[in-house]
């Protein structure tokens, strides 16, 4: 029968480190022909290094990879040994060229020669049937630009197939796809799967998954977690999988009580079907003094994005913010700083430090913003507030003076934390504000969290980290494919309940 | 206390360390060669030499270069519209002094009008160059090329394509010499434009606003800043800094010709700007480098002509020695000896680890 399909791909005990970090310890990879086989794991699992490793962008220093007509392992030190192998990635972002005609962009770098020159025609001919082939039907001679992103994707994959067909990789294919399009693109991938294609699937869409895939491979914190039919795995247990919690053994873990200030019930802050079209859609969202308000979800749920909505790092589209009950319009961040809320973004290195400037000027930049450029805090106060701010969150650092590019992630990230407690804001959005750093420094900044609400600020906690969340927040919100789709109340949380919103079961009420 | 001194003295011993370095080879050159470069004498009561002249002749191109550096730390891009910038501004005054006329020998306007006229100006045209690239996100290159081919055409709409005179001594007092004092005007307008622009950075927080903005502008907005006004502002001062540099220009030769005053200069500020040891990539800047490479050019200049070379040979003399200088402080050949001397170690361990 079909189903008892040939290997095409195997990876056998891959390893690589990075300096100081093993990206991939141990890792098996199968992959067979005419499966569509989904890669799944959470941020920093090594979905990308595997792949990469399979095609040949990084190296590796331990393992095999074979593929079904070779007798010898293979190691591929570029993308084009791998394409030659017969590995093609289609990432993302298509990486063709939009100005070209789609069969130009089919066939370039090995166009159809006669007489020394392109034969157009032929070349127009072969890209009309190639993609016929492949049940797509559109005029192959205008430029690529005139065809929507899901057409472009298809486009880069019919080249893929072309070129070499035995293995085709799809990263992330879906991130900027509407659902119509998805379902054109999945269509196209079964086509491919019937023809024998093994194609390997990253995504983090749960969804997309189950309707799509035969096989998942879960991978977490470099290694690998198992292998799993799709059919024999429900959503939460490959939640929990993804998650690094067996969800048989979990156990509620209450929170000892008495940690958490009571919320004191004042609404601070109120969206009402706020949103921002493309990144998080219409949600409701109060907010009251003193609490840890927790937002959980899969990566690209849309947890960041959220955030973002509220701060006005992103424009709202839609909805009305309330503001201790007056209705505010942020048409910048600084709106948002006046009107008393400070946002630690997810990404440290390209959002939040200055790498050049010193911890000094990293710490007072946010206040001195506010002030305006006219009132310059003087030398003596800057020294104050950043040798205040170094001795209360234990900044190491040998001067204030020192790049903060020079610093750890860890005290980068403080600094960060001092420059928005600086400010005293009475709403904190801190997103993933302990991703990469060091456990000592992570319980600090729990701790901290916890003490701030304790204070009366209202803080917004983000994490891909459950234990954690449950360690800080007092309740939690529930985000699924860019949608707030629920709220978990303190007595309610639990590693289990969480994982179960996540999965898109229904939240316990 | 002394030693946060020691460290500040180290950093900006370090930045403005090669700059210094270039324009004292540069000068220790004219030792061997012209040992009469560095006489100086007092003939009709003001000094002359080969070293008030540097002084004097670079004062345009130090104040231009504090403009670039602005615009250059917080858009990582360059205003190459300078020129042309300073060509109209210089035009407005000489068109509004003159009263129009092609030669004319008293002020038709009083003198104050003129000079705010010509910076009004170039700030006006800064601005329009602010708007493009902070606003329209036109690529600054692009952006103040408008203005680059535009601006000299407007001079000549100005002065109906002929050069207009201005024989009114007052006028050249400006780019010349104020009766009783010794030393050349332009050299005073030169460091009052520096002390007013240092001022500005250490009283006010432009300085850290527009390195915030040039290091990280997505950073920059999240902490509040408004990226596009700074940049906006930057290009506005680099205007207003060409207006006064045309009145300069202007009254050294107390007439506008359109087409040549201030002929590629903008290359010359640009490079005083790199030359200064500041990244035309943008972020962090130092306005005291981007002065020191602005006098080094210009004694550059002056060296060439002390040592007899034509003035259309002067440029392929020029090009060499920047190329050595830019040579010296890239950082990439840095990097290249630094591989040089490593090399042998590396393939010894490199075996080792195979």
């Amino acid at each position: 029968m079909e189903c008892e399909n040939k290997v095409v791909l195997t990876m056998r005990h891959i390893s690589k480190n990075f300096p100081g970090v093993v990206a991939l310890s141990n890792v098996d990879f199968t992959l067979r022909a005419g499966e569509i086989h989904a890669l799944m794991g959470e941020n920093g699992a090594g979905k990308s290094t595997l792949i990469k490793v399979l095609t040949g962008v990084e190296e590796f220093e331990a393992g095999e990879i074979r593929v079904i007509d070779k007798k010898e392992p293979i190691i591929n030190k570029s993308p084009h040994e791998a394409q030659e192998n017969g590995i093609s990635t289609v990432y993302q972002e298509v990486n063709l060229c939009p100005n070209l005609t789609v069969a130009e962009n089919l066939f370039i770098g090995r166009e159809p020669m006669k007489r020394g020159m392109i034969d157009w025609k032929t070349m127009n001919k072969k890209s009309k049937e190639l993609l016929m082939n492949l049940d797509i039907d559109i005029d192959v001679a205008m430029a690529l630009e005139n065809y929507s992103l899901a057409i472009q994707q298809m486009i880069a994959i019919a080249r893929a197939v072309d070129m070499s067909a035995r293995v085709l990789i799809l990263d992330e294919p879906t991130s900027s796809l509407d659902d119509n399009e998805v379902e054109k693109l999945f269509q196209l991938m079964r086509h491919l799967k019937s023809k024998g294609v093994g194609i390997i699937f990253v995504t983090h869409f749960l969804e997309q998954v189950y309707e799509v895939c035969d096989r998942i491979t879960v991978l977490r914190n470099g290694s690998l977690v198992g292998e799993f039919e799709v059919g024999k795995l429900p959503r939460v247990q490959l939640v929990a999988k993804m998650m690094g919690k067996d969800f048989d053994d979990l156990a509620s873990i209450k929170k000892s009580s008495g940690n958490q200030a009571a919320a004191s019930g004042e609404v601070l802050i109120s969206a009402k079907q706020l949103s921002h079209s493309g990144t998080i859609k219409p949600f409701d969202l109060d907010i009251h003094k003193g609490e840890v308000i927790g937002l959980t979800g899969l990566l690209g749920s849309g947890r960041s994005e959220l955030a973002r909505t509220i701060y006005g790092a992103d424009r709202a589209d839609t909805g009305e913010l309330q503001v201790k009950g007056k209705k505010v319009l942020f048409g910048a961040p600084i709106d948002a700083m006046k009107a008393g809320m400070g946002y630690l973004p997810e990404n440290r290195k390209e959002e939040g430090i200055i790498a050049d400037l010193s911890v000094r000027e990293n710490i007072i930049i946010a206040l001195q913003a506010k002030r305006g450029m006219f009132r310059l805090l003087s030398r003596k106060e800057q020294e104050e507030f950043t040798d205040k701010y170094i001795g209360l969150l234990k900044i190491k650092t040998s001067d204030r003076e020192v790049p903060i590019r020079q610093l750890s992630g860890g005290n980068q990230q403080k600094v960060i934390l001092g420059r928005w407690l600086l400010n005293n804001p009475d709403f904190l959005i801190l997103d993933e504000p302990t991703r990469g750093i060091d456990v000592g420094t992570k319980a600090e900044i729990q701790k901290l969290v916890v003490q701030l609400a304790q204070e009366g600020m209202a803080v917004m906690f983000i994490s891909s980290e459950i234990e954690e969340m449950l360690r800080t927040c007092s309740r939690m919100v529930v985000l699924r494919d860019r949608c707030m789709v629920g709220e978990l109340q303190e007595e309610q949380l639990g590693q289990d309940s969480i994982m179960r919103a996540i999965a898109g079961g229904a939240v316990n009420e | 206390m002394s030693r946060i001194k020691n460290v500040i003295i180290k950093i900006t011993g370090y930045r403005l360390f090669l700059p210094l370095l270039c324009l004292a080879i540069v000068l220790l050159v004219n030792i061997i060669k012209t040992p009469s470069f560095f006489e100086i004498t007092i003939k009709n009561g003001v000094f002359y030499g080969y070293i008030v002249d540097i002084i004097n002749r670079s004062s345009e191109l130090v104040i231009l270069s504090i403009g670039m550096t602005l615009v250059v730390a917080a858009s990582g891009g360059t205003d190459i519209s300078v020129g042309a910038v300073s060509a109209v501004s210089g035009a407005v005054a000489i068109f509004i002094l003159g009263g129009g006329q092609t030669s004319t020998d008293f002020y038709h306007a009083p003198y104050l009008l003129g000079v705010l006229a010509a910076i009004g100006v170039g700030a006006l045209l800064g601005a329009w160059n602010g708007f493009l690239v902070a606003k329209m996100r036109i690529q600054p290159m692009v952006a103040t090329l408008i203005l680059y081919t535009a601006g000299r055409g407007i001079a000549q709409l100005i002065t109906k394509g002929q050069i207009l005179y201005l024989r009114v001594d007052h006028f050249k007092q400006l780019g010349g010499f104020i009766p009783g004092i010794p030393l050349p005007t332009p050299v005073f307008v030169a460091i009052l434009c520096i002390l007013v622009t240092m001022l500005l950075l250490k009283k006010t927080a432009l300085g850290l606003y527009v390195q915030t903005v040039g290091i990280n502008s997505r950073a920059a907005r999240l902490v509040g800043l408004n990226s596009t006004m700074i940049k906006f502002l930057t290009y506005t001062f680099c205007g207003l800094c060409s207006g006064i540099a045309g009145m300069i220009i202007t009254s050294r030769v107390y007439s506008i010709d359109a087409n040549n005053a201030g002929l590629n200069i903008e290359l010359d500020a640009i490079l005083a700007v790199a030359l200064g040891g500041n990244s035309l990539g943008g972020g962090k800047f130092s306005l005291l480098g981007s002065v020191i490479g602005a006098v080094t050019i210009q004694a550059l200049t002056t060296t060439l002509y002390a040592m007899k070379v034509s003035a259309d040979q002067l440029y392929v003399y020029k090009a060499i020695v920047v190329i050595l200088i830019v040579a010296l402080q890239s950082s990439e050949l840095k990097r290249m000896l630094r591989n040089l001397r490593g090399r042998s170690q590396v393939t010894q361990t490199g075996k080792e680890v195979a």
